[in-house]
């Protein structure tokens, strides 16, 4: 073959790894409806889904709303203890919805119903017992905005704890402030002004007070839904040190549309498209050989 | 699903034209190095000091290719942050052209042989390189072949064959050895002849890291260190990963005769 050849292309295309139920040429102009005929045909997503011992064991889960549209369809995922796991996906594929059910933050929502199982250390998130001001204590929830109360910096942290009664006197109190603020990397900027409201601070640091916020209480999990997508580089990167610290006393889930992010801070990373979870594996893993095409296409800037 | 690899396709036109662009060139390195190899082997051959003076002097366009290429690799990265297959394209691109880089040099040495011999006129002994050069001209095109076409069942098969030629290479060094203790008056000749034998084999050895950039770009493991032998398949290879047998360091076979030995 003569190196200089022109029909360099023709030959590029190549084949291997066929998975029972899924059959598509790589790469080529996506059919949606093909692509999801053999979404529902795959068994269960590429990758290592399953873990031993998680802290979360969702399987079957199902998001309906209003009962005509379903949002996502049969995602079976653990996600591990101190780990941060990503969620990515284009806009719509569902993983937004799937982290909101995971402290029912859905249930807020009209017309919204969950089906399937959610066990948080093996306990059931949707079961009638379930008191779910008491499960959001437990799992804590950052947004994409900042979203302080209009409240002094001191009383934005102290909600929590005044709330669900964890400090007995105003030291302790003082202590869990400050220990919050502390670990937020916050506290050093602030401590001279936490009686100002905490809507007076810069973006990352309103963001930083919400994670303060969410430390405060002591949770098992944090979700975090595109943290820091109204940041500056300079307090993304401080967000993300921040997120790797908490790694060691909490689980975290992260939804973000920053592929990017996703490599530099998760341990392991979900891949969503459509309503269904598509690969899920080691971050490593998904962002130097992905096992499967949407992933791979997803990630490498292919979808048009 | 099947996983395919193809470097198209991506939403932003440029990216590919980009890609696509450092591939062109990466090809045109190769071909080039290629045609080095086979002047470089001609001049030897056939004596034509002039067609070495050709080669020795051309070696500069393989460096700049190689140099051009790295820096299309790294302004891809800073810019594009690729991931995925497309960073294992760069990565298997970045490496090969070390290789081919060396090929080139290699090449170089050969040429520079083949004036030296056509100035004193003893290159009776050159012809014993043909059929080596021949087998290692044919392994180059076919890893540049695998190469273009991303083909990993072929880059296997050629990264299995360097064994051959370095069974050769030790043939000849050997019938070599025994000429020089014949006659040592062969000894110049002898070991300027083990001196190409010898880069034709490197040759060989760089073709078979390409060959394996291939694989690991097309299946994403990296096959590198490990015992080739008994495994048909790329996928069989990928899926012995878990029990990876690092093949125990062959000790180089001799390219360097013991002076004293030889005149004893």
């Amino acid at each position: 073959m003569s190196l200089a050849s022109p029909t360099l292309d023709t030959g590029m295309t190549k084949q291997l790894n066929t998975t029972p139920g899924t059959m598509r040429q790589a790469g080529g102009p996506l059919d949606i409806e093909t692509v999801v005929e053999e979404l529902k045909e795959l068994p269960q997503p590429v990758g290592r889904p399953l873990l031993e011992d998680p802290k979360y064991h969702t399987r079957d889960v199902c998001v309906f709303y209003n009962e005509t549209k379903q949002a996502i369809f049969n995602v079976n995922l653990d996600i591990g203890r101190n780990e941060v796991i990503a969620m990515i996906g284009p806009s719509g594929c569902g993983k937004s919805t799937y982290l909101r059910c995971l402290n029912r933050m859905n249930d807020t929502i009209a017309g919204c119903r969950v089906t399937g199982e959610l066990l948080l250390d093996g306990e059931n998130v949707y079961a009638r017992s379930q008191d779910p001001v008491l499960l959001r204590a437990r799992v804590g929830m950052v947004f994409q905005k900042p979203n302080p109360f209009p409240k002094s910096i001191y009383d934005n942290v102290a909600y929590g704890p005044r709330l669900h009664g964890l400090a007995n006197n105003r030291a302790e109190l003082d202590a869990i402030v400050e220990d919050s603020l502390t670990r937020a990397g916050l506290f050093k900027e602030v401590k001279d002004r936490l009686n100002l409201p905490g809507t007076g601070l810069s973006g990352g640091q309103q963001q930083r007070l919400c994670i303060a916020r969410a430390i405060a209480v002591s949770p098992e999990v944090i979700l975090m839904d595109e943290p820091t997508s109204a940041l500056d580089p300079i307090a993304t990167g401080i967000i993300e040190e921040l997120i790797d610290t908490l790694r060691q006393s909490f689980t975290i889930c992260i939804v973000t549309h920053s592929m990017q992010q996703a490599a530099r801070i998760s341990q392991r990373t979900a891949y969503f498209h459509m309503g269904y979870l598509v690969e899920v594996n080691d971050t490593d893993t998904v962002f130097t050989n992905p096992g499967h095409l949407l992933t791979e296409n997803y990630i490498t800037g292919r979808f048009g | 699903m099947n996983k395919s690899v193809e470097i198209g396709h991506h939403t932003s036109q440029q990216y590919n034209h980009e890609l696509e662009e450092v591939r062109n060139l990466l090809m045109q390195m190769g071909g080039l190095v290629e045609s080095q190899l086979a002047k470089a082997l001609k001049a030897l051959l056939e004596q034509d000091s002039e067609l070495g003076e050709e080669v020795a002097f051309s070696d500069y366009k393989v460096n700049q290719l190689e140099v051009e290429i790295d820096e299309h690799c790294a302004r891809i990265i800073a810019r594009r942050q690729p991931a995925a297959s497309d960073l294992r394209l760069l990565l298997s691109i970045i490496k090969s052209i070390t290789d081919l880089e060396r090929i080139g040099d290699e090449a170089e040495k050969i040429a520079r042989h083949a004036i030296r011999a056509s100035d004193i006129n003893s290159g009776r002994l050159n012809i014993s390189l043909r059929h080596l050069g021949d087998h290692v001209r044919e392994i180059l095109r076919e890893s540049l072949d695998a190469m273009a076409r991303m083909d990993s069942a072929q880059a296997l098969r050629v990264a299995r064959s360097d064994s051959q030629i370095d069974q050769e290479f030790d043939l000849l060094s050997r019938q070599l050895l025994t000429h020089m203790m014949e006659d040592p008056r062969t000894i110049q000749e002898s070991l300027n002849v083990t001196w190409c034998a010898r880069s034709l084999e490197r040759i060989g050895d760089h073709c078979k890291n390409i060959c394996e950039y291939v694989i690991y770009f097309v299946e994403g493991k990296d096959i590198r260190h490990i015992n080739l032998k008994g495994r048909a398949t790329p996928a069989e290879i990928v899926a012995s990963q878990k029990a990876v047998e690092l093949e125990p360091r062959r000790l180089p076979a001799g390219p360097e005769p013991d002076p004293d030995s030889v005149q004893s």
